[in-house]
């Protein structure tokens, strides 16, 4: 089993949601996030004082799938969170030891 | 036939009156009972007024809660709860008969404390006066709220709301307005304009503010040692942007409601206060659009106060045409201001200062220099005066009080509360439980 964690752009969660279901995932997993990697922050202002905003606001999901389905997964990801402009974000894929499903006890493949 | 009918028909009806016991009107019975009218409008006039100003305490909780952080929403909450309240009760039994009460010095009342001028079955026209004073009184104290927001300890503002409202602010009050009821202060005697009271009420709050925040000193990470301001940003802008509504729409109780009687005088009032409320949004938010390149809301909410401020006293004796000067020259000077407390380090956390005590003598000010019946160098001195004489008695006399309670009680929280959060330290509270994860107590079914 592969875990698939990306960082993306907020606005892409919808589009991206919607592909992975079409491609037949069983779940994800999301998470509200800040950083920043090459794409800096940005000047703000509030009541005639500056100040600098260095975390962006990101989203990060996380797939666990069977092996099969991993590169589909992460060539989907890359296609539909795609915009061309700095701070699109990554993917990072490793793989993961066990699964288990709380309710059943099922092991492995089975557990997703 | 008809007039025998006729002549049984009047009979019957004289009998039927004079057995109900009515007079036939007399031109002073017409008089007395058209009089009364215009006294009962006055009545309803002065309290729906008065109501209209209440409102505006949610107004000042709002702004303030909007424009600070949230772990100190339940704070600002209590404090402007309780300024109201305490200051209601101080106000009763105090502050109105030092401020309208009877005096031979001109300097201070000595009559009518306790509410003692309403005798049960008496006049009650003293008791739609007192109302309409006590909010009044009680939009002076909730100013300081806001400059003193997130470090200061709430037993410190309890008793200097009681103070404010027992004795600086109706002392001064005695000066420009005592002679509204049983008093004549020495100001108002030399013909002091003070319609609604930019600087009765915004400037007492305002120079109050003033002190409290330099007793106090900054917040923790506001101002670095190397001269950098860092904002420390509101947590709700639609709720600052929202009490700044709410406080607009209260200003046509405070500004038109100070005929306290119901003629035509209020159009024009209503009309110049609505103008210069909105000349000085404007003007704010082009002054922040040109030095910082975007139009910025909390500027843009503070110049409209600003404007509100400013033609609180001369709303009634300027025509509406210099209400949008005077609107606009606030709004304008508020930007400044709120630039120029924060360059000397004294921490502001909504402008409280720049808007109620600059701009309340900017429109006091004013109020001499647009005066629709001509200016004089006499008029403007006199407005000068009582420029002078509000700050050299509430500043002092607020920074001692300030002070007093510093050396005695404490007037600030520890840094270890104030960065806790003053929700969790003072009150044991947290104003948005849902958005915080804890085992401890349910967000609702899964």
């Amino acid at each position: 089993m592969k875990k698939i964690e990306s960082i993306i752009k907020p606005f892409k969660l919808d589009e991206v949601k919607e592909a992975l279901n079409a491609i037949g995932i069983t779940g994800m997993t999301i998470m509200e996030v800040k950083g920043f990697g090459r794409q800096r922050g940005h000047k703000e202002i509030y009541r005639g004082a500056e100040y600098q905003v260095d975390f962006v606001p990101k989203i990060k999901i996380d797939v666990i799938v069977d092996e099969a389905l991993a590169q589909k997964v992460v060539e989907t990801i890359k296609k539909t969170a795609k915009t061309g402009k700095i701070g699109d974000g990554k993917i990072f894929i490793s793989t993961i030891d066990e699964a288990v499903r709380i309710r059943t006890d099922e092991k492995g493949i089975e557990a997703l | 036939m008809k007039s025998v009918f006729l002549l049984i028909v009047i009979t019957v009806m004289s009998i039927a009156r004079a057995w109900a016991g009515d007079e036939p009107p007399t031109p002073l019975s017409n008089k007395v009972a058209i009089d009364l009218v215009q006294t009962h409008a006055n009545y309803v006039w002065t309290l729906v007024a008065a109501a209209l100003v209440f409102f505006m305490q949610a107004g000042f909780a709002m702004v303030e809660t909007g424009l600070t952080r949230a772990k100190n929403a339940i704070n600002i909450m209590m404090k402007n709860l309780m300024d109201f309240a305490f200051g209601s009760i101080a106000f009763w039994a105090v502050g109105f008969g030092l401020m309208f009460g009877a005096t031979t010095s001109g300097w201070f009342g000595t009559s009518g404390f306790f509410l003692s001028d309403f005798t049960s079955g008496g006049d009650p026209w003293v008791l739609a006066f007192w109302m309409f004073q006590v909010v009044f009184a009680a939009t002076a104290a909730t100013i300081v709220s806001g400059a003193m927001a997130e470090r200061t300890k709430f037993s410190g503002y309890l008793i200097y709301s009681v103070v404010i409202s027992a004795l600086i602010y109706p002392i001064f009050g005695s000066w420009a307005w005592g002679g509204l009821f049983h008093g004549k202060g020495w100001l108002e005697s030399l013909g002091f304009i003070d319609f609604a009271g930019s600087t009765v009420v915004h400037s007492v709050g305002g120079w109050s503010a003033l002190a409290g925040a330099i007793v106090l000193g900054p917040r923790l990470g506001k101002y670095t040692k190397d001269g950098k301001i860092k904002p420390i940003l509101g947590h709700n802008m639609p709720l600052a942007a929202l009490g700044v509504f709410i406080l607009w729409m209260g200003w046509f109780g405070f500004n038109p409601g100070s005929t306290t009687a119901a003629n035509k005088d209020i159009a024009m009032i209503f009309v110049n206060t609505n103008l210069a409320a909105a000349a000085g949004c404007v003007v704010a938010m082009f002054v922040s659009w040109i030095k910082f390149g975007k139009p910025e809301v909390g500027m843009s909410l503070n110049g409209a106060l600003a404007g509100l401020v400013a033609i609180t006293s001369p709303c009634a004796t300027v025509s509406p045409s210099s209400s949008i000067v005077i609107g606009s020259l606030a709004g304008v000077i508020v930007v400044f201001s709120v630039l120029f407390f924060d360059r000397i380090r004294v921490d502001d956390p909504v402008g409280a200062i720049s808007v109620h005590g600059v701009c309340g003598a900017f429109g006091t000010f004013a109020a001499g220099i647009f005066n629709i019946g001509g200016t004089s160098l006499k008029i403007i001195g006199v407005q000068a005066l009582g420029i002078a004489a509000c700050f050299l008695w509430v500043f002092p006399t607020a920074f001692l009080l300030f002070k007093l309670i510093d050396k005695t009680i404490g007037l600030r929280v520890t840094p270890e509360e104030e960065l806790e959060g003053l929700d969790f330290a003072e009150h044991g509270g947290n104003a948005y439980p849902d958005f915080e994860v804890s085992s401890s107590h349910s967000s609702g079914a899964d």
